[in-house]
């Protein structure tokens, strides 16, 4: 593999041309979809599924695991639709609380040395339980603020694209440019070298957690933003979405080794998949495999890749 | 003195005391009412639990990041399949048990592939794997139940005694899984293997031969477990796997098995199985909702584990 692109080169570029080439087939099967319209349509859902892609990649950024997203974008979109709509102060105290949750538990698993897969395992049990009770049967309405945001209509280029490009660059200048980002990323990368240069690992580990929180409480108004009511399983399936996302784009499960970018363009690839097999006219039986076959494709061509790279 | 503290120092002790302290407890509520019948359930459906744990139990001892998530879609396949295979006949038991277990087994080879082949990483492998195999399951079975030959319907809630007889089954099951990882090569291999591979290839452990055999064994026994739900639940549905994913590395882990990997422990797994469904029947019993329930079923799953750990970070 000497040819004019380096497997470096190609191994970055992997993500979007993977999300380029989903947007083509699917510009080719459906026309129509070629509009501020329909890639609006086509994008929309993928704002909250990229935003829980963040916030599941900055857990995976310090070698831990988040399996409870989903529940708890599910628990922040019933708390968005009824307190937050009904009575402010109590809404907006209460995804506080969340975020503060968030960095205890990071402060939990790392101070009692924990398996991170187990604790949140647990916790998406918790947070389910609790969306239940917040909001027993599927209703709710979303605060008319965020509808709005949701559904601007902005000249030129349709919202869902500037939200996404908005949302990689500031996550990408925050983590990947900072000097606060980079010693963030070497407790994934090497937490011993970094605890002797003096920084409090505990620390770290909440404030990760804490952002994932924080990206995960975004995720969950955006959604609600969107569908204008909730129900309690409005998002468990964000879990897998968000670690398939990370890894998409790029990211590494140890090492601290993430892409922000990566990452959104992961998350808008595999919502864009799920329109992509139905324009197909997919037997329904199979969309859900054909995910699957998709994101197994995509790891093995980045395989082929990564290998190429070793041998130069 | 020095007998009580190794009892003390037992990886499965606190399951079962977990599961003592929440019979006791509902058997206390209900004045003792009712309490044999919830612990024969108890063994009923923790033997289900069991079956797909063991197979699990040995995935995760090979070592960080192994873990098998196609486990609900591998159950699902293989009893809709042998399910309709069957047809309801008797005479095609034998049959029907062998083709779920070949369909575990092609299972876990596909797993393995992934992971060995393509490297990629065992979560999101059979993560994406498992979505594979259950849209095959909704192809092959269309949403139709079919209905389980009578025999096996009988034989999986058969009791002798009061104890179900699946039970006694999956206590044997149990006894030799606990033989083959203390006893034999293949077991010693894996606990090996997960404590530092590198360490146990150099040692001249055919590291990836003992891979593939923990990913197949785990598939195949997700497929028996598979059959004998379809058995007992009066046929197989689409979504009778689902909550197998989190409680088969729930009792794995609660049941005093290192995630970490490399050491493992067959005796919690039942501890952790009965704990898991008596802790569920007594928050039904105290008239908890589904909210409350799910709430409090994940906080005590946590500060079991909490409790479990001990060691405090040394930093």
């Amino acid at each position: 593999m000497s040819g004019p692109v380096s497997p470096r080169l190609l191994r970055s570029l992997l993500p979007p041309l993977s999300l380029a080439a989903i947007l083509i087939a699917i510009f080719y099967l459906q026309p129509r979809t070629m509009s501020y319209f329909g890639l609006n349509l086509l994008l929309n859902l993928a704002v909250p599924i990229a935003l829980a892609t963040i916030a599941q990649m900055f857990i995976l950024c310090v070698n831990e695991l988040d399996l409870s997203i989903g529940g708890f974008v599910s628990l922040v979109a019933c708390i968005t639709a009824t307190w937050l709509h009904d009575t402010p102060l109590l809404g907006v105290a209460a995804l506080a609380g969340l975020i503060a949750a968030y960095a205890g538990l990071g402060a939990l698993i790392h101070l009692r040395n924990l398996p991170s897969i187990v604790v949140t395992l647990g916790m998406s049990f918790v947070w389910l339980g609790l969306a239940v009770l917040v909001l027993p049967t599927p209703g709710g309405k979303a605060p008319d603020y965020i509808r709005a945001l949701m559904t601007l209509k902005p000249a030129l280029v349709p919202f869902p694209i500037i939200a996404a490009v908005g949302l990689a660059l500031v996550v990408h200048l925050f983590i990947m440019r900072s000097a606060w980002g980079t010693v963030l990323r070497g407790a994934g990368g090497n937490p011993r070298s970094l605890e002797r240069a003096g920084w409090s690992l505990l620390r770290i580990k909440m404030t990760m957690f804490a952002l994932a929180g924080f990206f995960g409480v975004l995720s969950g108004m955006a959604l609600v933003g969107l569908t204008t009511s909730a129900d309690a399983n409005i998002a468990l399936r964000y879990t897998l979405l968000s670690i398939a996302g990370v890894i998409l784009g790029g990211g590494e499960f140890v090492g601290g080794r993430i892409s922000p970018i990566g990452a959104v363009i992961g998350a808008m690839t595999l919502a864009l998949a799920g329109s992509f097999l139905s324009f197909l006219r997919l037997n329904p039986d199979w969309q859900i495999g054909a995910q699957g076959a998709i994101l197994i494709i995509v790891l093995a061509l980045r395989v082929l890749i990564s290998r190429a790279e070793t041998r130069t | 003195m020095s007998a009580a503290r190794r009892l003390l120092g037992q990886p499965w002790l606190w399951a079962w005391l977990g599961a003592l302290a929440v019979w006791l407890a509902t058997a206390a509520y209900t004045d003792g009412k009712g309490s044999g019948e919830v612990l024969s359930a108890a063994l009923t459906f923790g033997a289900f639990f069991v079956i797909v744990a063991l197979g699990q139990m040995f995935v995760i001892t090979l070592g960080p990041g192994n873990v098998d998530l196609s486990i609900p879609a591998c159950m699902t396949l293989a009893g809709t399949v042998s399910m309709k295979t069957m047809g309801g006949a008797a005479g095609m038991i034998p049959l029907g048990l062998a083709l779920a277990l070949a369909i575990g087994a092609a299972v876990g080879v596909t797993n393995f592939a992934l992971i060995r082949l393509l490297r990629i990483p065992p979560i999101i492998a059979t993560l994406s794997a498992s979505f594979i195999f259950q849209s095959a399951a909704i192809w092959w079975n269309r949403g139709l139940r079919v209905k389980p030959p009578q025999p096996l319907a009988d034989f999986t809630t058969a009791k002798i005694a009061g104890i179900p007889f699946i039970a006694i089954l999956v206590i044997v099951l149990a006894l030799v899984a606990h033989v083959v990882l203390t006893r034999t090569l293949y077991g010693r291999g894996v606990i090996a293997i997960g404590q530092n591979m590198r360490a146990a290839h150099l040692a001249g452990i055919r590291v990836e031969r003992i891979r593939a055999a923990t990913y197949i064994l785990c598939a195949a026994l997700a497929g028996l477990c598979g059959f004998l739900l379809a058995g007992f639940s009066g046929g197989a549905a689409l979504n009778m796997g689902e909550e197998y994913l989190l409680s088969s590395i729930a009792v794995v882990v609660i049941g005093g098995t290192s995630v970490a990997g490399g050491f493992a422990n067959v005796p919690g797994l039942w501890g952790a199985a009965l704990f898991l469904f008596l802790l569920v029947t007594m928050l039904n019993t105290f008239g908890a909702g589904a909210g409350l329930r799910m709430v409090l079923t994940g906080l005590i799953i946590i500060g079991v584990i909490v409790a479990a750990s001990g060691g405090t970070r040394k930093t």
